[in-house]
């Protein structure tokens, strides 16, 4: 057969259901190989970014490796915002791009990129395929190098020759990679250790981050914290890790957290970092973050250990081997003193918006979660809005948040929520997004309705780029350089071109009254969030200020 | 402090830029940095001489770690071992100089690749130290031209550098 059809048929025994892609001259034979099979679907999206955020999205919510496809050249270009996201936030993604032929590589030929070459900082690993015969264990090995370890995208680059000529299909059970062996199993000493250390401390604090995620870790997060007694806060990444009505929930720590989170920080003892890494908007000022504490810090991947703060118990392992192991070494123990003082923090600095004039972005996430009780996907793009649902979402269920963590890619939410609601997840997807986001990727809507997908989409439109707005207004005196539109489609009319519902919010009660029929609306709507623009983010650690020195 | 790590490596196109590259885009600085194909074919040794505190060599060992190419890594200025560099030196000699260049060239022990009608090739291979009082020495009379390999190192013994402790995985792992 040829390689394109081995391709497919590695695709197939990977079990990969879903593809995202968009085909061009270069990755022809792979879609031509693709049209002889029925047991994948293509999703085919209006621009490869989309693409790429899409299988993220995928990926994200399933667990499982996100597949993506574009040509050579432009199409291979475009992908590489989203690799850069998935590649910061750990994700699992196997990209497949086409290439010119092997003889004309290096020629400038035709759509020709040296695309292994730019994502070279940017993908856990990448392969340009030369020899027909290795293709099979590349992609093998591609998928594993995705999905293991500390997860990221991986990309192949395949020149067309080598997708037309014809190979023996023998797809390898085993995957042989001298330089690639990542550690699931902590050191039993450490972890006697680490117990030995939280039985003596008297104010621990988890910090948990995205790895619980990717580690399916969510369950023995639960067990560990209720053992211990410990208030849990999560990172950005690590939300709906923990439930978020769990009465040892601090919610979301650092730059914009909640200030009982960031003040358990300060006065804790014990900090146990769990698939976290220590991140500039999470940490602030280093000399003010944990001050106190003893830090313990479990990881798969040893380079975060140590990277930003002093560590004083370094343990490398997958975070569920290693709450599995340690959690049967510890005892209950009761700490009413330091669990009412968190109490006290709670009540003393509770997250609060104010009751002014006009509809309230943060009543309209409270409102949103509060009628799907806390159990849908919920997709965000980047800005103001995503600081919203981040404080006011109260998660209950792991890989229901799906965001741009690290890279902070504006026009990700679209897209992601696309591949978020491919996922056949069984729940209600809504994305919550921004009159600036959105219009990043919005040709995307064309991709939703093709695949007759019931997504809500929220838009939080204050005609203007709310939170680079809110940093001028704090750091520039006011001076609103170039963060207000002047200029907007009607949005609810460009959702009805595409053949949407759309509503428009203008004010509390319109909230109130529209959210459930929105919600229970069969089909996907677009609804217009007319919101203050003066709203901003709150709580805000400024610039320069320790974690708890917040300004509500 | 000066640290020399030998990195053992898949042989395959573009692992240097892989090492490379993680090299400038963390902002770590190479002083000296040598390839080249072990006794198995299939992998290379690099030899790599990096300047920092131990936090900075620990994260470069563990950065390097991630690259799927990498093997193995060992910091073997850690340990007793030997190190070379070998440098071609092509001075300006008048036949009247020759002489007394080759007489120095002995005491280094170097010797003479190539002669020319006004030059003079001298190869001297030896310890960094050696090397840059070599190149002194040979100053005074113009030098024309000078390359130098970088640093190669392996451990003294029977000790094998592959094997050394010093992996970055295992000391973290423990």
């Amino acid at each position: 057969m040829t390689v394109a059809e081995a391709i497919v048929r590695c695709l197939e025994k990977e079990g990969v259901k879903v593809v995202f892609g968009y085909p061009g001259g270069a990755i022809l034979p792979v879609y031509d190989a693709l049209y002889h099979t029925s047991n994948i679907k293509h999703v085919l999206v209006r621009h490869e970014q989309g693409a790429v955020h899409a299988a993220d999205g995928y990926a994200r919510v399933t667990g499982k490796v996100g597949v993506c496809m574009a040509t050579s050249g432009p199409g291979a270009t475009n992908l590489v915002t989203g690799i850069a996201n998935a590649y910061m936030d750990s994700i699992p993604l196997v990209l497949f791009t086409g290439q010119v032929p092997v003889s004309q590589i290096g020629t400038d030929s035709f759509q020709e990129v040296d695309i292994t070459g730019i994502t070279l900082p940017i993908t856990k690993h990448n392969y340009l395929v030369k020899d027909p015969d290795k293709v099979p264990s590349i992609v093998k090995s591609a998928f594993h190098i995705a999905s293991t370890g500390r997860p990221g995208p991986v990309l192949i680059d395949l020149p067309k020759d080598v997708t037309l000529a014809k190979i023996d299909f023998k797809y390898p059970t085993a995957v042989k990679l001298r330089g690639y062996k990542p550690t699931y199993r902590g050191h039993p000493y450490k972890i006697r250790e680490v117990a030995e250390i939280i039985r003596k401390s008297q104010r621990p604090v988890i910090y948990a981050g995205g790895g619980i995620l990717s580690s399916n870790a969510a369950d023995e997060l639960v067990q560990l914290a209720e053992t211990i007694s410990a208030p849990v806060t999560n990172t950005f990444m690590g939300l709906a890790s923990f439930p978020g009505d769990h009465p040892l929930f601090l919610g979301m720590l650092g730059l914009h957290g909640t200030r009982y989170a960031n003040l358990a920080i300060t006065e804790c003892d014990l900090l146990i970092a769990l698939g976290a890494r220590f991140d500039d908007r999470v940490v602030l000022k280093l000399g003010a973050f944990a001050p106190n504490a003893t830090v313990i810090h479990i990881d798969i991947d040893p380079a975060e250990i140590g990277k930003i703060v002093k560590t004083h118990v370094p343990l490398v392992g997958d975070v569920k081997h290693v709450l599995k192991a340690l959690v049967p070494l510890l005892e209950k123990v009761d700490r009413s003193e330091w669990l009412e003082r968190i109490q006290q923090l709670k009540e003393q600095y509770p997250l609060t918006y104010g009751e002014g004039a006009g509809l309230k972005p943060q009543f309209i996430i409270e409102e949103l979660c509060r009628l799907t009780k806390g159990r849908a996907i919920v997709v965000t793009d980047v800005g103001q809005h995503q600081m919203w649902v981040a404080q006011y979402y109260r998660f209950h269920e792991p890989r229901s948040l799906v965001s741009s963590g690290g890279l902070g890619t504006m026009g990700f939410g679209l897209p992601a929520a696309v591949g978020a609601s491919m996922a056949e997840s069984g729940k209600q997807v809504i994305l919550v997004t921004g009159d600036g986001s959105i219009q990043m990727t919005m040709q995307e809507l064309g991709t939703l309705m093709e695949q007759e997908l019931p997504l809500k989409i929220f838009v939080m439109n204050n005609f203007s780029l709310g939170m680079v707005r809110q940093l001028q207004k704090f750091y520039h005196e006011g001076r609103y350089m170039a963060t207000t539109f002047r200029f907007h489609p009607d949005f609810p009319l460009l959702a009805q071109s595409y053949g949407m519902k759309a509503y428009t919010l203008e004010t509390r009660e319109d909230a109130v009254h529209l959210l459930p029929e929105i919600l229970s609306e069969p089909g996907p709507v677009m609804v217009n969030c007319l919101i203050p623009p003066e709203e901003d983010v709150m709580p805000m650690v400024l610039a320069g200020k320790g974690i708890d020195e917040a300004i509500d | 402090m000066k640290h020399t790590l030998s990195v053992l490596v898949e042989n395959k196109p573009g692992v240097l830029v892989r090492v490379a590259g993680l090299f400038s885009r963390r902002g770590f600085n190479i002083d000296s940095l040598t390839v080249g194909r072990t006794e198995n074919p299939d992998v290379s040794r690099m030899t790599i001489v990096v300047d920092g505190d131990d936090r900075f060599i620990e994260q470069v060992t563990k950065q390097l770690h991630k690259l799927i190419d990498v093997i193995k890594i060992s910091d073997i200025s850690a340990e007793e071992y030997v190190d070379r560099d070998l440098v071609l030196i092509k001075v300006a000699a008048e036949p009247s100089q020759r002489v007394e260049i080759m007489q120095m060239a002995g005491v280094f022990r170097a010797r003479v690749v190539d002669l020319g009608r006004k030059t003079i090739t001298l190869e001297c291979t030896g310890h960094e130290g050696k090397i840059n009082a070599f190149e002194e020495s040979l100053r005074p009379y113009g030098i024309k031209e000078l390359v130098r390999t970088g640093k190669v190192a392996m451990l003294r013994g029977s000790k094998l550098s592959g094997d050394a402790e010093l992996t970055g995985r295992r000391k973290d792992g423990e």
